[in-house]
C-alpha cells in the first residue's frame, strides 16, 4: 500500500515522500466521499435538502485525518504532523470563507427581489404590506454619512498633521494611543454619547440627522487620523527639505507640498472610513431614530438610514412578512454594494494616482 | 578640521538674522494642535456625558428600574454576563481559527495568491453589522438546527447542552458563532502583520538546519509573535464585546443567567439590550439603559488600552 504511494524510484531526494498529487487526490476523494454521503442521506429522506456546506466541511475534516495517516505511515511522524499542521492551517481558511459565501449568495439571492425601480423611488409611507421603498433610507445614509464625514475629516486631517509634521513629547504620545483605543470604542457607546451630548442641551428625546452625524463622526475621527498619518508618513523629507530651502514657511510647505503628494492616500483613507461607517446601525437607531416618511432637514426629525431600514424592516414585520423581510435583504444588499464600491473605488484610486516615489 | 575657526566667526558674528515667525505658521500649528487635542477632549467628554446620565441610575430606588430589578447592580449583572460569556464563547471559536488564516496567508499560501487572500478576509470585515444578523437569523440559525438538536439528545448529559431546546436555533451559541466570524478579519489583520515581520533569517537557518515548515514556524515565527498574538486577542475581544446589531437580531433573549448554549432563555448582552430597548425607553430606564453603556465603555477601554500597550511595548 505505502509503496505505490511513492515517488518512482531513482531520485534518492524523493524517497519515502509523498508524491505532490497525493494531498489533491485525497482532497478531492474525500470531498466526493462526503458528497456521496450526503447525496444517499438526501435520497433516503434523512435531511430535507442537499447540504452543500456541511459536506465540504466534513469533507476538509475527513481529509485532514487522511492526510496524516498516509504520512504518518510513509513519511513520518514529524513530517506527519507537518502536513497535519498544514491541513489545518488550510481547512481554517476554508472554514472563514464559508460564511462569507454563504452570507455573500443569500443576500444576493434574497436582495434581488425587490431590486427594482419602486425601491429606489418610494418611501415607505402608508406602506403597511407589499410595496414600498427605502429612498428615504437611503437619502438619510448619503446625507448623515456627508455631513459625519465634514466634521470628521479636518479634524483627522489635522490631528495627523499634528502627529506626523508639530508633534513631540506626551501630547503626541497620549494622541497616538487614545486613537488607537478609540478605534475600539463600540459603536453603540458613541451613539448613546451622542444622544446625551444633545439631551444636555435639547432635553431628553432629541433625535435627528445631526446627532446621528455626531456619533458617527466619533467613530471615524480615529480612522481617518490612523490612514491619513500613515500616508503622511510615507512623503519623502527630501521634498520637505527642497521646500524649506527656497524659504518657503513650514504651514505652506504642508499646504503645498506635503498635502498634494499625499493627497490620493488621503482620499483613499478617507473613503475607507466612509466605508467603515456607512453600515452602522446600532448608533444610528439611538441618536437618529427611525420613520417611515420622508425627511431632508438633517436639524429636525427623525431620520431613516439604511442599516436601521433593514433592521426595522426585519425586527417589525407586518402580518404577512414576506414583503418586509424582501425589503430588509434588499437594503442589505444596497448597502453591501455601496461599501464594496466605496473599497474598490478606494483602491482604484490608490493604484492611480500614486506618487511615484523613491525606493 | 582646518575650516572649524572659520565657520565658528561666522556663527558668532552679531549681525546672526532671526528667524521670522509668520502668522501663517503660527494659526496652522495652533489648529492643528487644536485638533489633536480635541480628540483626547472627546474622550474625556464621552465619559463625563455617560458619567452625567448615568448617576440617576446609580441611585434608583428599587421598582423604578425595568426587569423589576432591586437595584443598578442588580439590573446590570445579567446583562455584563452574558456580554461576556458570549465574548468568551466567540473567542474560542475565533482564536484558532484567526491563527490558522493569518499563518495561512503569511506563510503557506503561494505568494502571488496572500494579498488576494488577505483581501477576501479583510470583506469580511467590510460586510456590515446588520447585514450579519439577518444572515445570522435567517441562515445559520436554521442550519445549526438540526445539529443543536442532536447535541441536545446525545451530549444533553454535558451541563453545557442541557436544558430545554430552542425551537428557532437563536441561541448564545448561534450569536457566538456571528461573533466569531465577525471577531476573526481584526484579529486576523494584525497577527498577519506580525508574522510577516518575523525575522527572515531565523526562520531560513530553521529551514537550512532540517526543520518542517511547521517546526520553523513553532521556533522562529510563534515565540516573535507571541504578544502580538495576545494584543490580537484582546482587539477582538474588544469587538465580540462591543457589536450590538448582530446579537439583537440573532438572540432571543431574557434575564437569565445561565450557561447552557441550546436554550431559549438566553442572558442579553450589554449593547443589545441597549439597541432593543432604547427606543421604548425613558425616565430611569433610560439613565439605566446609558449606565450600563457606561459599564461597557470602561470595560472595552481598559481592554484595548491593554491590548495597545502590549503591542506598544513590543515595537519600542
Amino acid at each position: 500500500m505505502s509503496l505505490a504511494l511513492r515517488q518512482p524510484t531513482g531520485n534518492v531526494f524523493a524517497n519515502g515522500k509523498l508524491h505532490k498529487s497525493v494531498p489533491w487526490l485525497l482532497l478531492l476523494g474525500s470531498w466526493v466521499a462526503l458528497a456521496l454521503v450526503f447525496a444517499l442521506l438526501n435520497a433516503g429522506g434523512a435531511t430535507k435538502d442537499f447540504n452543500v456546506v456541511a459536506a465540504v466541511f466534513l469533507g476538509t475534516v475527513l481529509f485532514d485525518v487522511l492526510i496524516v495517516v498516509v504520512s504518518r505511515i510513509v513519511e513520518g511522524g514529524r513530517k506527519a504532523v507537518d502536513r497535519l499542521i498544514t491541513s489545518l492551517v488550510i481547512t481554517a481558511f476554508v472554514i472563514a470563507v464559508l460564511p462569507l459565501v454563504s452570507l455573500l449568495w443569500t443576500v444576493l439571492a434574497d436582495g434581488l427581489a425587490r431590486f427594482d425601480a419602486q425601491f429606489f423611488s418610494y418611501s415607505m409611507r402608508g406602506v403597511i404590506s407589499e410595496g414600498g421603498g427605502a429612498v428615504h433610507a437611503l437619502i438619510g445614509t448619503l446625507e448623515i454619512t456627508l455631513f459625519a464625514a465634514l466634521i470628521s475629516v479636518p479634524i483627522g486631517l489635522l490631528t495627523s498633521i499634528y502627529l506626523v509634521e508639530y508633534g513631540t513629547g506626551i501630547l503626541a504620545r497620549g494622541i497616538t494611543f487614545f486613537v488607537d483605543v478609540m478605534t475600539g470604542i463600540p459603536s453603540i457607546v458613541a451613539g448613546l454619547f451622542a444622544y446625551s451630548l444633545f439631551a444636555l442641551f435639547l432635553g431628553p428625546g432629541a433625535r435627528f440627522g445631526l446627532v446621528g452625524s455626531v456619533a458617527l463622526a466619533v467613530l471615524m475621527i480615529p480612522i481617518v487620523v490612523r490612514s491619513t498619518e500613515e500616508v503622511l508618513k510615507i512623503v519623502p523629507m527630501e521634498l520637505r527639505e527642497a521646500s524649506y530651502a527656497l524659504g518657503v514657511p513650514k504651514w505652506l510647505t504642508i499646504v503645498k507640498v506635503v498635502l498634494p503628494t499625499s493627497l490620493a492616500g488621503i482620499t483613499t483613507g478617507v473613503m475607507l472610513s466612509i466605508a467603515r461607517v456607512i453600515g452602522e446601525t446600532a448608533p444610528l437607531l439611538v441618536t437618529a431614530g427611525f420613520t417611515s416618511s420622508m425627511n431632508y432637514d438633517l436639524f429636525k426629525d427623525p431620520m431613516m438610514t439604511l442599516p436601521v431600514f433593514a433592521y426595522t424592516q426585519y425586527s417589525q414585520q407586518g402580518a404577512n412578512p414576506v414583503p418586509f423581510v424582501d425589503r430588509a435583504w434588499t437594503a442589505a444588499l444596497l448597502l453591501i454594494l455601496i461599501v464594496m464600491l466605496l473599497n474598490l473605488l478606494a483602491r482604484f484610486i490608490t493604484r492611480l494616482f500614486a506618487p511615484k516615489l523613491p525606493r | 578640521m582646518t575650516t572649524a575657526p572659520v565657520r565658528d566667526q561666522d556663527i558668532a558674528t552679531p549681525s546672526k538674522p532671526k528667524a521670522v515667525v509668520r502668522i501663517g505658521d503660527r494659526v496652522f500649528s495652533a489648529a492643528s494642535v487644536a485638533a489633536g487635542s480635541l480628540i483626547l477632549f472627546v474622550l474625556v467628554l464621552v465619559a463625563a456625558f455617560l458619567v452625567w446620565q448615568s448617576i440617576p441610575a446609580f441611585n434608583a430606588e428599587a421598582g423604578t428600574l425595568p426587569n423589576s430589578a432591586a437595584n443598578f447592580w442588580t439590573y446590570v449583572g445579567p446583562l455584563v454576563f452574558g456580554t461576556v460569556w458570549s465574548a468568551f464563547l466567540a473567542l474560542i471559536m475565533a482564536v484558532p481559527l484567526a491563527i490558522g488564516i493569518a499563518l495561512f496567508i503569511s506563510h503557506y499560501a503561494p505568494r502571488r495568491l496572500a494579498p488576494v487572500l488577505g483581501y477576501v478576509i479583510d470583506l469580511l470585515a467590510a460586510v456590515p453589522s446588520v447585514v450579519y444578523g439577518l444572515w445570522g437569523i435567517v441562515v445559520l440559525a436554521r442550519l445549526v438546527k438540526p445539529l443543536y438538536a442532536f447535541l441536545n439528545e446525545h451530549f444533553g448529559w454535558i451541563p453545557l447542552f442541557s436544558g430545554p431546546l430552542s425551537g428557532t436555533g437563536r441561541t448564545i451559541l448561534t450569536a457566538s458563532i456571528v461573533l466569531a466570524v465577525m471577531a476573526i478579519p481584526i484579529m486576523t489583520a494584525v497577527m498577519r502583520e506580525i508574522f510577516l515581520q518575523a525575522p527572515t533569517l531565523n526562520e531560513e537557518a530553521a529551514l537550512a538546519l532540517g526543520a518542517t515548515r511547521w517546526e520553523m514556524i513553532r521556533m522562529s515565527v510563534l515565540p516573535f509573535a507571541k504578544s502580538g498574538i495576545v494584543s490580537a486577542i484582546m482587539l477582538g475581544l474588544g469587538r465580540a464585546l462591543g457589536e450590538t446589531m448582530a446579537i439583537a437580531l440573532v438572540l432571543s433573549v431574557s434575564t437569565n443567567i445561565t450557561f447552557q448554549l441550546l436554550t431559549p432563555l438566553n442572558p442579553s448582552t450589554i449593547a443589545a439590550n441597549i439597541a432593543l430597548q432604547f427606543a421604548e425607553a425613558s425616565g430611569t430606564a433610560l439613565n439605566a439603559l446609558i449606565a450600563s453603556g457606561l459599564i461597557l465603555f470602561v470595560i472595552t477601554l481598559v481592554i484595548n488600552m491593554l491590548a495597545r500597550y502590549i503591542v506598544r511595548k513590543r515595537v519600542s
